[in-house]
């Protein structure tokens, strides 16, 4: 159920509605993503760069901002502090003042540092101590934090507005299907730092219903992808992660979605690739066919809309292969340029899975 | 109240993380890992509330801190604004530095850990990074990870044209005055000697077990690390 704000209730949704800049934005980007999936991240900056008329800067000077190694206990929480203050001193030098994150558990790590040193002022002043002994940098406090899901969303009726393609299928008429999965490090730690809050997400259904997609709610919607950080780089307890997907493959498998639209990156990666492992151990895939069901970022699913060509924005280097969906909207693509590489040539084809259908 | 107890108090996240636990479960009942594992956040917080130190050094010393996910779902739903999340992330943090961790499966393998982000972080900037991960580590990576793999500058050059070179496009090469920054940041903030002492523990506990150990990702200390667990508590 979604609450809506009413003349009874007009402010209903006041906790959960969130401040995002309108413009001039430092970015930062995600590990996971550059790696997994680093179209996303670039459509996202032509999105909003491009398409949109935002200034946006991508700086080369920023590093990781530890999430992952400090979420494994490796990192030290002075150490990661340290390092996102060294991020706000390159937006700070930049003349930037609205931080735009490219990844969740950045953002979650961000929100929390933040927190942290509202409370506890003594924390901060250190903090700045330890960045201008190894770096000779300070720093300005963001004034507006953002997650590029947010901005995506703030802009959804302009990207609607310019879409090529609707969320439907082009054979029937319908609107197609869609799980939304937020990732917990958007709002279940900070619920008035995310669109919707914790319990009522809506920084991606928002976004799928502008388009004209239908969001199916279904038991285990807010559980957890599992990646666990630990949990899935160690092999001996990789089977939480897999489990806690599973879990919810087999919640949402009886609503036959078309596809899932994922909010953090760690998130997209565990749901497409778990697909794959799931049909090769267990023989279940849970799409139509022997296919899987395509797992996308929201600025693809953005993307496709306003009709950018699925292999330049990456959508070959999915395992759970997204033909179908592109087939339901009746997106046109060309199948012999899926694996061509930066300089034209036509690569070797990966191999095909046993049971989970690949083109 | 003791030594550990007051050096849990010294942790920010300890402090934000325990106000008054009401051990109505709420957060075992959301809890990811404690439907997966003998886990139970409630039972760990309401231990922590008797402020023993022989509790705590159970604790630190134990398998169970290490099941947590960190997913954070506890901090949602606490009725009492507690996170269990977070206070484990404190009893890590002191069960590393008091070198109880050594005494788990599961705190060695803060060594695997190191070995698999925290060397990529100090030498590329990156918590990963493609040129270190292949899917004989990670075979849930799939055949469409080695293809990445085996064509990766003519894929990662799609995106921006940067691919291990100075260049603002995905996977670009950080620059050696990032690097440098981000390797003093760790230095004067303890991560480094945190690294150090992983390191140095592992090779200690190798020799004693007569496990061959290097500090590469191919020996047999690293992969028993990264694959095995001496308990059995999976459901």
């Amino acid at each position: 159920m979604i609450i809506q704000k009413t003349e009874k209730k007009p402010f209903v949704w006041k906790e959960y509605q969130k401040e995002i800049a309108d413009d001039h934005y430092y970015f930062v980007r995600s590990c996971i993503r550059q790696n997994f999936f680093p179209g996303a991240e670039e459509v996202f900056i032509r999105i909003i760069g491009k398409d949109l008329g935002k200034d946006i800067y991508h700086d080369k000077e920023h590093t990781t901002c530890t999430g992952i190694g400090y979420h494994v206990d490796l990192v030290k929480l002075e150490t990661t502090m340290t390092v996102v203050a060294r991020q706000f001193a390159l937006m700070t030098a930049a003349g930037y003042k609205n931080l735009l994150v490219s990844c969740v558990t950045s953002f979650g790590l961000y929100n929390e540092i933040l927190a942290i040193w509202e409370e506890n002022p003594e924390i901060e002043d250190k903090i700045r101590e330890y960045l201008y002994k190894a770096t000779r940098k300070t720093f300005e406090i963001p004034e507006n934090l953002v997650h590029a899901s947010d901005l995506i969303y703030k802009y959804k009726d302009e990207i609607a507005a310019r879409a090529s393609f609707k969320l439907v299928n082009s054979e029937t008429g319908e609107p197609l299907r869609v799980i939304d999965h937020i990732g917990c490090h958007y709002a279940k730690m900070f619920p008035d730092k995310g669109i919707g809050g914790a319990e009522y997400p809506r920084v991606l259904s928002g976004l799928i219903e502008s388009l004209g997609g239908k969001i199916i709610d279904y038991p285990e919607r807010r559980m957890c992808c599992g990646f666990g950080f630990r949990q899935y780089f160690l092999k001996s307890s990789r089977g939480y992660s897999l489990s806690c997907s599973y879990k919810k493959f087999k919640a949402l498998e009886p609503y036959k979605p078309d596809f899932i639209i994922t909010n953090c990156p760690g998130c997209n990666y565990f749901l497409d690739r778990w697909q794959y492992v799931i049909s090769d151990i267990k023989g279940e895939t849970y799409g139509e066919d022997g296919n899987g069901i395509p797992v996308l970022t929201y600025e693809e699913v953005a993307a496709l809309s306003l009709g950018y060509n699925p292999w330049m924005i990456g959508l070959q280097m999915h395992q759970t292969a997204v033909e179908p969906l592109l087939n339901k909207i009746g997106i046109e693509f060309s199948p012999a340029d899926k694996y061509k590489g930066y300089s034209g040539r036509q690569l070797d084809r990966p191999k095909i899975p046993e049971l989970l259908k690949a083109y | 109240m003791g030594k550990l107890y007051d050096r849990l108090k010294e942790d920010v996240r300890f402090v934000h993380g325990l106000h008054s636990c009401i051990n109505c479960g709420t957060c075992t009942a959301i809890c990811p890992a404690a439907s997966f594992w003998d886990y139970d956040p409630r039972e760990i917080v309401d231990l922590l509330q008797v402020e023993d130190d022989n509790i705590v050094e159970d604790l630190l010393k134990g398998e169970k801190i290490w099941y947590c996910g960190q997913c954070m779902s506890c901090k949602t739903r606490c009725p009492r604004d507690n996170t269990p999340g977070m206070i484990i992330q404190a009893l890590r943090n002191l069960s590393i530095d008091t070198g109880f961790y050594m005494y788990s499966s599961r705190g060695r393998q803060m060594f695997a850990l190191k070995k698999l982000i925290g060397d990529t972080i100090l030498a590329k900037g990156y918590c990963v990074h493609a040129d270190d991960i292949d899917t004989s580590l990670f075979p849930e990576q799939g055949p469409i990870w080695d293809w990445i793999k085996k064509n990766r500058g003519e894929v990662y050059n799609k995106f921006g044209n940067s691919y291990n070179r100075i260049g603002d496009g995905a996977l670009r090469k950080i620059s050696e005055n990032a690097l440098h920054e981000l390797n003093e940041i760790f230095r004067i903030t303890g991560s480094t000697q945190r690294f150090n002492q992983i390191e140095n523990d592992a090779a200690k506990y190798a020799r004693n077990t007569n496990i061959d150990f290097d500090s590469s990702v191919c020996s047999d200390y690293f992969l028993q690390s990264y694959s095995n667990t001496n308990d059995n508590t999976e459901n």
